[in-house]
């Protein structure tokens, strides 16, 4: 049986079946060439539905918005249905997107999103993300668009798919197309008691169809998949090791096993494994401080270990060796003399970024703590915050082979087409003969943007001209990345005596402007929130919630100290404040749920604590803290209690309320992960976590050295999630990180009665 | 220089041709192929290298592979038997704990080592046990809401 409308399609098709069985998507190897691809659909049949293509590419084009276009590049997202997804003959669906697989789930998502509208059996469905050759461009994995920005566009691809099926399926059975529906993989005929399979109808050709914003997308009050908490994709390989990350790309097994193994025991590679017959090991040699050049290299100790390649093109020196233990030995046994050149150090940034920040104001009162402000101020502070390090816990790492002019690379990265231009550019050759693929990150929060690792194991595998493998160290991590800004943030503010703000200026030097508005009720023309860029000694770049953990910190900690000014309880202060139905909706939750205890006026607990008498041990002071936000979509709400060792000063947070709103939830459970963690990671920001720099070199590039957050760090953590099913679904990898810093800090003002404007809080502890 | 000529790893003796001095996380990721250990810091900080070494979590990172001899080595790739997955694997999956997962090798062996251990551990315990692998996640709860399921399924 043959679709009625079919059109049979010569050698000239622009899109084909996709090349790999689902499984394959992502781990194959053989970079698959254009070419290679049209040989496996010559002359193949196509379903061609009779539309208007013209009008509706440029309607689709025209509706698709900044969100789906490179603005520098020009690049758009195709409206052609069969760049995005493809129904094999057996029924399975492929679906490819240019997003990145970071933990946040984003491949469960999508897969619920195609689940949803297509309608398909959940197991039916393959996701293949972050493949340059196969995948429709994308700008990256950031700023949580990938909820509100490629969940709908997925869903619209999978309902266009669903529209054109059952057109198909009308044509061919002859029947009214209003008698049909899709449903669980088949359309069906109630009618006549007919089924078919997806997979039957299309027979694994190619829907030729436009993809369209009008196409009917079911609304969040009737999603039966999407809403509901499909566990992790691929959730089995993760806790078996089995799944592939850049890192564990390897040559294969190099000896075979002296005796069989135990039945029942996996002793070898498993056969998934990702390989690379020949595959070298690269090792850079850096530079001693940012910005040195090299004077001059003696690398013949080096040279002379067994099978070691010495690269060099200018400053760039690596070696490439047959294990990463020798391409280590062979860059230490390299001399090299740099000249080195003068840089700000960590103890004078924040007068170094004030000073040279653009459009600023002179520095006023903030600056010195004892000039009196303003008369028209109500108060006026300075906040800072400290240069911290993403730390995935896969380190950046790259495998990039050559074959000819065609470059392959496997990186984690977050901009999969982004890192394919950096590539084409360092090596000067066009973006079609570079394919970037990214295998599931081992993390990124903000800090894979760009492709340094990738260049670099493309320079040394082309010098060796073998493919190469290049593993960043901790400390390459920690040193060579870049780092979330450190910034200085200055507020003055005026309140009526009716506890209203009329007046509102928040500036910020250097950390940027993401989440700088505040939510509360200031008239316009009384505020001004204003971002500076200034210069800054260290390579800074995304980092998850941006300026947000910085802005939200130093408002929040703000708003905390004129409540304490006015002797009004913090949550009624922030309720006189704020109309935004959604930020009420949080706060009161998170209130709530917390048991949150008025603070009226000056009397903190520590007042409280002080009455307690004189017992022979201490106990801890303890205090309570409140925050709320906004960011990217996501409103929240965080309440902290504090507890402090009066002998240790250790500062433990020991439970955490937060509550979040991102209009209608995808996954309930991915996002409660999703929160729970953000405040686990915001905790290291908020507490210890700050680079040491001193003239060009970082001080503390090591764990052992940069404290992040542990298992003995862990408050009790509960999550109030507010669904909102009448909104859009918003982004919440980033939000939920913002809420802990101030509202640690004002808990810590609770119990103390000393005041915190600095990120991180307590690095070392609060003497009491 | 000595050379490391023989492994026991998940039941096998497994050749290899490795300088002593190597870490035992390089020849199990470069030499064999066993990749589900991780590289995470180099310095024993971050756990991601666990392995166990007759039944002690050891991060292999610091472990010259020359140190070794005959003991018995049990890596993530060692713990599914006949298709089954440990019951910490499959506690993990069942509590959704994993994010991004890079530090689920390690902390899986490290959570071996310790329901071994003490077989009904608290979470005071399991937190000081835990303290030395990292999830830049943030996963630490449910982490411990597994370890702490596990150990139900695993009560006779």
């Amino acid at each position: 049986m043959k679709p009625k409308t079919v059109t049979r399609l010569g050698r000239g098709g622009t899109l084909a079946k996709p090349p790999c069985s689902p499984g394959q998507g992502r781990t194959a190897l053989t970079p698959f060439t254009r070419r290679q691809f049209l040989k496996t659909f010559t002359g193949g049949l196509a379903v061609l539905w009779t539309l208007d293509l013209a009008s509706t590419t440029a309607r689709a084009q025209a509706e698709s918005g900044s969100a789906g276009r490179n603005r520098r590049s020009g690049q758009r997202r195709p409206v052609e249905l069969a760049a995005w997804l493809h129904i094999a003959a057996d029924g399975s669906v492929t679906l490819f997107s240019g997003k990145t697989e970071v933990g946040q789930n984003v491949r469960t998502m999508l897969t619920q999103a195609v689940a949803e509208e297509l309608p398909a059996p959940l197991a039916s469905i393959h996701v293949v993300l972050a493949d340059t050759q196969l995948v429709p461009w994308d700008a990256g994995t950031f700023g949580s668009r990938s909820t509100p920005d490629m969940f709908p566009q997925i869903r619209r691809v999978a309902a266009t798919a669903r529209e054109a099926l059952l057109d198909l399926a009308a044509k061919n059975w002859g029947v009214d197309r209003a008698t049909l529906t899709a449903n669980d993989g088949r359309i069906h005929h109630a009618a006549s008691d007919r089924a078919i399979g997806f997979g039957e109808l299309t027979q694994g050709e190619k829907l030729v169809v436009t993809i369209s914003e009008n196409t009917p997308l079911k609304p969040a009050t009737a999603w039966k998949i999407a809403g509901t908490s499909v566990p992790k994709i691929d959730g089995r390989a993760y806790v078996t090791g089995r799944h592939r990350y850049t890192t564990d790309i390897t040559a294969g097994v190099s000896t075979s096993p002296a005796t069989a193994a135990v039945p029942g025991r996996i002793a070898a590679t498993p056969p998934d494994a990702l390989t690379i017959p020949g595959l070298l090991h690269g090792r850079v040699l850096r530079a001693p401080s940012f910005g040195a050049t090299l004077v001059s290299l003696d690398g013949s100790a080096a040279q002379s270990l067994p099978g070691v390649k010495i690269v060099r093109d200018g400053d760039f020196v690596g070696a490439v060796a047959s294990t990463e233990h020798l391409a280590a030995r062979a860059t230490a046994a390299l001399r090299a003399e740099w000249k080195t050149k003068e840089h700000i150090s960590d103890r004078g940034l924040f007068a170094h970024l004030r000073s040279t920040a653009r459009n600023a104001p002179p520095a006023t009162a903030a600056a010195s703590a004892n000039s009196s402000p303003p008369s028209t101020d109500t108060l006026r502070q300075t906040y800072t915050v400290a240069y911290i390090a993403h730390a995935p816990l896969e380190p950046r790492a790259a495998v990039a082979e050559w074959k000819g002019d065609q470059l392959t690379v496997w990186t984690g990265t977050q901009r999969p087409f982004g890192v394919r231009s950096e590539l084409a550019n360092a090596f000067g050759i066009p973006e079609e003969r570079v394919r970037v693929i990214v295998p599931d990150i081992g993390s990124g929060y903000g800090g894979k943007h760009t492709g340094e690792a990738a260049v670099e194991a493309a320079r040394l595998a082309r010098a060796a001209g073998k493919p190469v493998k290049l593993v960043w160290t901790r400390e390459e991590e920690f040193t060579w990345a870049y780092f979330r800004p450190a910034g200085v943030i200055e507020i003055a503010s005026t309140v009526d005596p009716n506890g209203k703000l009329t007046r509102w200026e928040h500036r910020n030097y250097n950390s940027g402007n993401a989440a700088i508005r505040a939510l509360y009720d200031v008239p316009r023309d009384a505020r001004t929130e204003q971002f500076h860029p200034a210069q800054y000694p260290l390579k800074q770049g995304s980092y998850r919630g941006l300026a947000g953990a910085a802005n939200h910190f130093a408002r929040e900690t703000h708003i905390d100290e004129l409540a304490r000014t006015l002797k009004l309880d913090p949550l009624e202060f922030r309720r006189r404040n704020l109309t935004d139905p959604r930020a009420r909706a949080v706060l009161e939750a998170a209130a709530e749920k917390f048991n949150w205890k008025p603070q009226p006026g000056t009397t903190t607990t520590l007042a409280r604590n002080a009455s307690d008498g004189s017992a022979t041990v201490a106990p801890p002071l303890r205090g309570e803290g409140l925050a709320i936000g906004f960011d990217k979509g996501g409103y929240l709400a965080t309440c902290a209690e504090v507890a402090i060792d009066r002998a240790t000063g250790r500062v433990r947070v020991v439970r955490v309320v937060q509550s979040f709103e991102c209009g209608a939830i995808v996954n309930p459970d991915h996002l409660k992960n999703q929160v729970e963690g953000a405040v686990v990671q915001g905790l290291g920001g908020a507490l210890f976590e700050a680079m040491r720099f001193e003239n060009g070199r970082i001080l503390n590039p090591r764990f052992s050295d940069y404290r992040v957050p542990r298992f003995s760090d862990l408050p009790e953590i509960e999550i109030v999630l507010l669904d909102r099913k009448d909104l859009a679904s918003a982004g919440a990898g980033e939000a939920p990180l913002q809420g802990i810093a101030p509202a640690v800090g004002n808990a810590i003002f609770d119990a103390t009665g000393i005041r915190l404007r600095g990120l991180p809080l307590v690095p070392n502890g609060l003497k009491v | 220089m000595p050379t490391v000529t023989t492994l026991h790893i998940n039941g096998a003796a497994l050749a290899c041709d490795a300088a002593a001095e190597r870490s035992l996380l390089s020849v199990l990721r470069d030499d064999l192929a066993l990749t589900g250990t991780k590289y995470g810091c180099g310095e024993g900080q971050c756990g991601a290298c666990t392995v166990l070494v007759d039944g002690v979590p050891v991060r292999s990172c610091l472990t010259p592979c020359g140190t070794i001899g005959p003991q018995k080595i049990t890596t993530i790739e060692g713990l599914e038997r006949d298709g089954r997955l440990h019951p910490l694997q499959q506690a993990l999956l069942d509590v959704g704990a994993f994010q991004c997962a890079y530090c689920a090798s390690g902390m899986i062996m490290s959570g071996v080592a310790l329901l071994a251990k003490n077989p009904q551990p608290t979470d005071a315990e399991i937190v000081r046990f835990m303290d030395g692998n990292l999830c830049r996640c943030g996963g630490y709860g449910r982490i411990i809401d597994g370890i702490k399921l596990a150990a139900t399924k695993s009560t006779p």
